[in-house]
């Protein structure tokens, strides 16, 4: 039996009005006790369920309204104590649940970990071995693609950096301790490991507190809707609010009518801006030239360009086409109902690798594939946000806290006056935690680290 | 003329540091043994450097101490010089290190080598092992001579296929111009042994008389030496210096325009030498932008004017070596003894041995030491030890015995060896060690002990001193957590000399001891002194103590680690078979055939998916057993 409790999304992100947090494990009902006001959850029948609200523990707030069935082993698919937690459908509350769960210390399930638990602890019978293995290996090299996928460059970038500051501190502690007479390197101090620490854990939190304001998670990527006038902005504008579910947020005096309109597409959660300035249908290259209005496409995270099949190519059409270039956007060809004098090929040259769709969103045609090519963009991992918002994965989020957690430790025993020795256990966690975020936990990597930093030997 | 020249349960080949543990160890167990060697006047001959001990190796002689081994009880007898290291850092890492005078040193192991019952020495040159059904059963000497046994350890260090270069000249050779073994290095190719082809050296000696002390910095012994062995109650106060001097850029100069002349960098294809053992010359290549490097001075004993000129070990031609010394401070007029040269030889690689230290080809057949691709004495000893221990225990139908990574550097050191084996000659590090706050020098005997003495290694007395020594310190640390300590003047007066913010509650002795400003001796003037307790349990006891909350943290993570180190993977079982394993995996697999999952967890090459897949069939295998 395992020992730990652990704890997933067991719904698809994103899609449907119910999302499902599971978690299984010796803990699963009393950590969710500690967090849900309604009945003593540690009191309850088993394979019950409950209404009742989460609350953050760190601000007592009220964070969601949700539905928990409990249930105890060994009657549950993993023969563990089961805890399912209903919330509300799409990206930012279920997020905001996992969150909360994994802050009261469950750990995020590996991929297939549930049913790899259920097997072994016989729930699952022998002829569904290789099932299990299969899903394993599937589920765990999805789940490796799609999280280096989903990672932006800049930010393994960044972590790589950190771990580089942190290793050298590390083999400068290592090269003291085990050639304590070489004489080319001094000792490394209490202040100097402050400094060092302090830096680098302060990079951490900006790193998490990006992370927590996460564009994507919270709010949704930053979606902008182009085109020319009456080429059907609006249409594709209520078409994508209409079909899917929009996102219920708690900003003041959010309307139809203002600025942003969230919607959840596949899982990836849009905000689509200047929704005003499309419905009047003003054209912004028009309105503020090309060079200005690039600043402000630049800002987006996606854009939506519309064209008309049904008339040819004009001169802000090329604007827009220049003014996009470089940035992330999806061609859309709308109107394939009326008459094509739009130059195809001339229009696929212009486009170039970037996703082409035609709609007709008078008809309701092409709406999945424009969809869909929303989401293959998104977990392509092609759009490149204007911050670091790609830490929302939580898997990440998880191993920046730890990271950040060892870092106080290891600040906290530099305080206590601790040795070198014992300080550097901790920012040896602290490097190990960030080199999981990026795949890369070779521990060999110290030793190659001190021989190449420091000339040794005897 | 071959003849029987008769049988033992084990046999040792070679009497290095390998050799002379696992030859003790094994004799102890109570197996009948045999050693060999080239010469008899060679057993534990230091061929480089005249020390023992230091970070993490010095804590490795401390856990072969505790498990009854010999080199600590040696080398504390033997030492011209004694120093704690680290002492400024934390208990986790200190350790000693002695200079040897070697004589005295080798003549001392052998003492101990001839008067053990149970074992034999003699010298000869084993050329084949007697292999029967796959099973070693004994060995073959040159002059003929078949003895036959139930297990044979291999440790021949350097000696296979030696050769020894020095500029241009390059000839067959063990080391210090020893007899080189050709015909067993032949014979384990022939068994179908993967060799490897790995590279050490040694810098010049000189003659003390020609060297100028008075341009070097002195470098002395502790003023109050401690040992190694836990058995040892005198300490050497009569100790020697060594002495510190410096490369500068004259000497670069004629290493740089002597560099063709460098057996090593000659451009001819060499054998891989150690990153943390390199030559003079590559230091000077890989780091030209330093300005001098470091050269100790080390006396090779007391009753030779040989003294070992640490930090330039090198391959450069004899006539480079004394152009290169003139050029320090010191060494001027310095006359070579003997010159450096590098030494290349045959290891086998050790991923094809067992945790035991049993090669998975040949029951019967163990390898240990410098053969296994390690570097270093002490990284031998600690082989030896094991070898020999689980020679002797497979041959009287014991448990095998196996040390892992929170047990023991020892155990860090083999499950290194045969989990990822090496790709250069390897020497431990502290930082190989995931759980280095466990493996101090302070507890190797609280760790090992009971396994020595379980093993009959540890003598009857010993033990019964081990044990209350550990109830001492439990009852210690009982007693500190319930004697209150008041804020009183003389409590504060303490705390203030110390450094410490004044009490203002009263608070437990216990938790006072955590203070970093506090030790033990503090704490005392504030209680009624336990007087039992010698220096050793005071120490013990404010270890435990002020690190509590850091040990915790370690042992929850051993016991982590040994959840998968307790999940055996079936000795039968069929990579090949396993649905899902990826290819590579696979293949590792199936090289090293790790015993548990945490051993396969530590294959480079083998992917957490790959883990939980071997997790689940292995589960699967248990199922079906059950199930039938």
């Amino acid at each position: 039996m395992e020992t730990d409790t652990i704890t997933a999304i067991s719904t698809p992100i994103g899609e449907g009005a119910i999302a499902i947090v599971r978690l299984s494990g010796p803990e699963a009902v009393s950590m969710t006790a500690r967090i849900f006001k309604g009945k003593n959850l540690n009191q309850v029948d088993s394979h019950t369920i409950h209404y009742g609200k989460l609350i953050d523990p760190k601000t007592s707030e009220i964070a969601e309204e949700v539905m928990v069935s409990v249930m105890r082993a060994p009657k549950t698919f993993t023969r563990e104590d089961v805890v399912e937690i209903n919330c509300h459908g799409g990206m930012v509350a279920v997020n905001r649940v996992l969150e909360l769960i994994l802050s009261i210390g469950a750990r995020l399930a590996e991929p297939g970990e549930f049913t790899k638990r259920a097997f072994l602890n016989g729930r699952i019978d022998l002829s569904q071995a290789e099932a299990v293995m299969d899903l394993i290996r599937a589920k765990t090299d999805r789940a490796m693609s799609v999280a280096l996928k989903q990672m932006d460059g800049r930010l393994s970038g960044l972590i790589g950096k950190l771990r580089q500051e942190l290793i050298e501190t590390v083999a400068h502690v290592e090269v003291n301790i085990d050639y304590p007479e070489y004489d080319d390197v001094e000792e490394m101090s209490h202040e100097m490991m402050r400094t060092k620490t302090k830096e680098v854990h302060k990079k951490i939190d900006e790193l998490l507190s990006v992370a927590k304001q996460g564009k994507i998670l919270r709010e949704g990527l930053a979606t902008a809707i182009i085109g020319r006038p009456n080429v059907g902005k609006s249409s594709l504008m209520n078409t994508l609010v209409q079909e899917n579910k929009a996102i219920v947020t708690d900003v003041p005096g959010t309307t139809r009518d203002i600025i942003e309109e969230y919607v959840n597409v596949r899982g990836v959660p849009l905000r689509l801006v200047d929704t005003a300035g499309i419905r009047e249908t003003e054209d912004i290259v028009e309105r503020i030239g090309v060079e200005r209005s690039r600043q402000v496409l630049k800002e987006s995270d996606l854009i939506l360009f519309v064209l008309n099949n049904n008339d040819v190519l004009t001169d802000e059409d090329f604007k827009l086409f220049e003014a996009v270039s470089g940035l992330e956007y999806i061609v859309i060809i709308n109107k394939t109902d009326l008459e094509q004098k739009l130059d195809m090929d001339r229009v696929k040259e212009l486009v170039g690798d970037r996703p082409l769709v035609t709609t007709s969103l008078i008809e309701e045609e092409g709406v999945d594939e424009l969809e869909q090519a929303i989401a293959d963009t998104f977990f392509a991992g092609e759009i490149e946000t204007g911050d670091l918002t790609y830490v929302s994965n939580a898997r990440h989020i998880q191993l920046l806290q730890q990271a950040s957690l060892a870092l106080e430790d290891a600040m906290e025993g530099i305080d206590l006056g601790m040795p070198m020795d014992i300080v550097q256990i901790d920012v040896t966690r602290t490097w190990e935690f960030l080199g999981e975020i990026i795949g890369d936990t070779a521990s060999d990597s110290l030793i190659d680290q001190l021989f190449s930093q420091f000339c040794l030997g005897k | 003329m071959t003849y029987n020249a008769g049988h033992y349960d084990v046999i040792v080949i070679g009497a290095g540091h390998a050799g002379v543990e696992a030859g003790f160890a094994a004799a102890r167990m109570g197996a009948k043994t045999l050693m060999l060697t080239l010469n008899i006047d060679m057993i534990a001959f230091m061929p480089c450097n005249p020390s023992i001990g230091g970070p993490a190796k010095g804590i490795v002689v401390r856990e072969i101490d505790a498990l009854g081994g010999i080199m600590g009880k040696v080398i504390d007898k033997s030492y011209i010089q004694m120093r704690m290291l680290n002492t400024g850092k934390g208990p986790a890492v200190q350790a000693l290190r002695a200079q040897a005078d070697k004589p005295i040193y080798m003549r001392e192991m052998k003492k101990l080598i001839e008067n053990e019952k149970n074992l034999t020495v003699r010298q000869g040159m084993v050329d084949s092992l007697i292999v029967e059904d796959g099973v070693c059963k004994g060995v073959v000497t040159e002059s003929k001579a078949t003895y036959t046994a139930e297990a044979v350890i291999v440790t021949t260090g350097t000696f296979m296929r030696g050769k020894v270069l020095m500029g241009h000249l390059e000839y067959e050779s063990g080391p210090n111009n020893q007899r080189v073994s050709v015909k067993l290095s032949e014979n384990l190719e022939e068994l179908g042994f993967e060799l490897t082809r790995f590279k050490t050296g040694t810098p010049p000696r000189v003659n003390s008389h020609t060297v100028d002390y008075s341009k070097t910095e002195i470098q002395p012994g502790d003023d109050n030496p401690q040992s190694f062995s836990y058995e040892t109650t005198e300490q050497i106060t009569d100790q020697l210096p060594c002495w510190l001097t410096y490369t500068n850029e004259f000497t670069h100069q004629v290493i740089n325009d002597n560099l063709g002349f460098s057996a090593m960098y000659s451009g001819a294809k060499r054998g891989t030498g150690a990153r943390y053992c390199p030559s003079i010359e590559d230091k000077i290549v890989r780091f030209n932008d330093k300005p001098r490097h470091q050269i100790f001075l080390e006396p090779e004993g007391r009753d030779t004017e040989e003294v070992y000129v640490q930090g330039l070990s090198t391959s450069l031609p004899e006539s480079v070596q004394e152009e290169m010394l003139k050029t320090v401070p010191g060494l001027e007029n310095a006359v070579i003894m003997r010159a450096g040269y590098a030494i290349e030889y045959d290891a086998v690689v050790p991923t094809q041995l067992w945790p035991t230290l049993e090669t998975k080809k040949i029951p019967g057949l163990y390898t240990a030491g410098q053969i296994n691709g390690t570097s270093g004495y002490e990284e031998a000893a600690g082989q030896g030890i094991m070898a020999g221990i689980n020679a002797a225990a497979k041959v009287l139908g014991k448990e095998p015995v196996i040390l892992d990574r929170s047990q023991a550097y020892i155990g860090v050191l083999i499950d290194d060896l045969v989990t990822k084996g090496t790709n250069e000659p390897y020497r431990l590090l502290t930082s190989r060690a995931e759980y280095r706050l466990l493996l101090r020098h302070d507890n190797a005997d609280l760790r090992l002990t009971d396994m020595g003495y379980e093993l009959g290694l540890i003598s009857e007395e010993r033990y019964a001193n081990f044990q209350q020594k550990k109830s001492f310190v439990e009852l210690e640390k009982k007693r500190l957590k319930k004697l209150t300590i008041k804020p009183t003047e003389a409590v504060n007066a303490i705390m203030e000399s110390a450094g410490a913010t004044p009490l203002k509650e009263p608070v437990k002795a216990y938790d006072l001891l955590k203070r970093p400003e506090l030790s033990y001796d503090h704490i005392e003037q504030m209680i009624e002194a336990n007087t039992e307790l010698s220096p050793e349990m005071r120490e013990q006891v404010a270890i435990q103590v002020k690190y509590e909350g850091y040990i915790k943290k370690a042992n929850e993570q051993v016991e982590r680690m040994l959840k998968m180190e307790d999940k055996k993977i079936p000795d039968d079982i069929d990579y090949d078979a396993i649905h899902g394993l990826a290819t590579e995996a696979v293949e590792k697999l199936k090289k090293v055939r790790p015993l548990s999952v945490g051993q396969a967890s530590r294959i480079s090459g083998v992917n957490p998916a790959d883990i939980s897949i071997l997790l689940v069939y292995i589960q699967q295998g248990n199922i079906a057993r059950i199930a039938n």
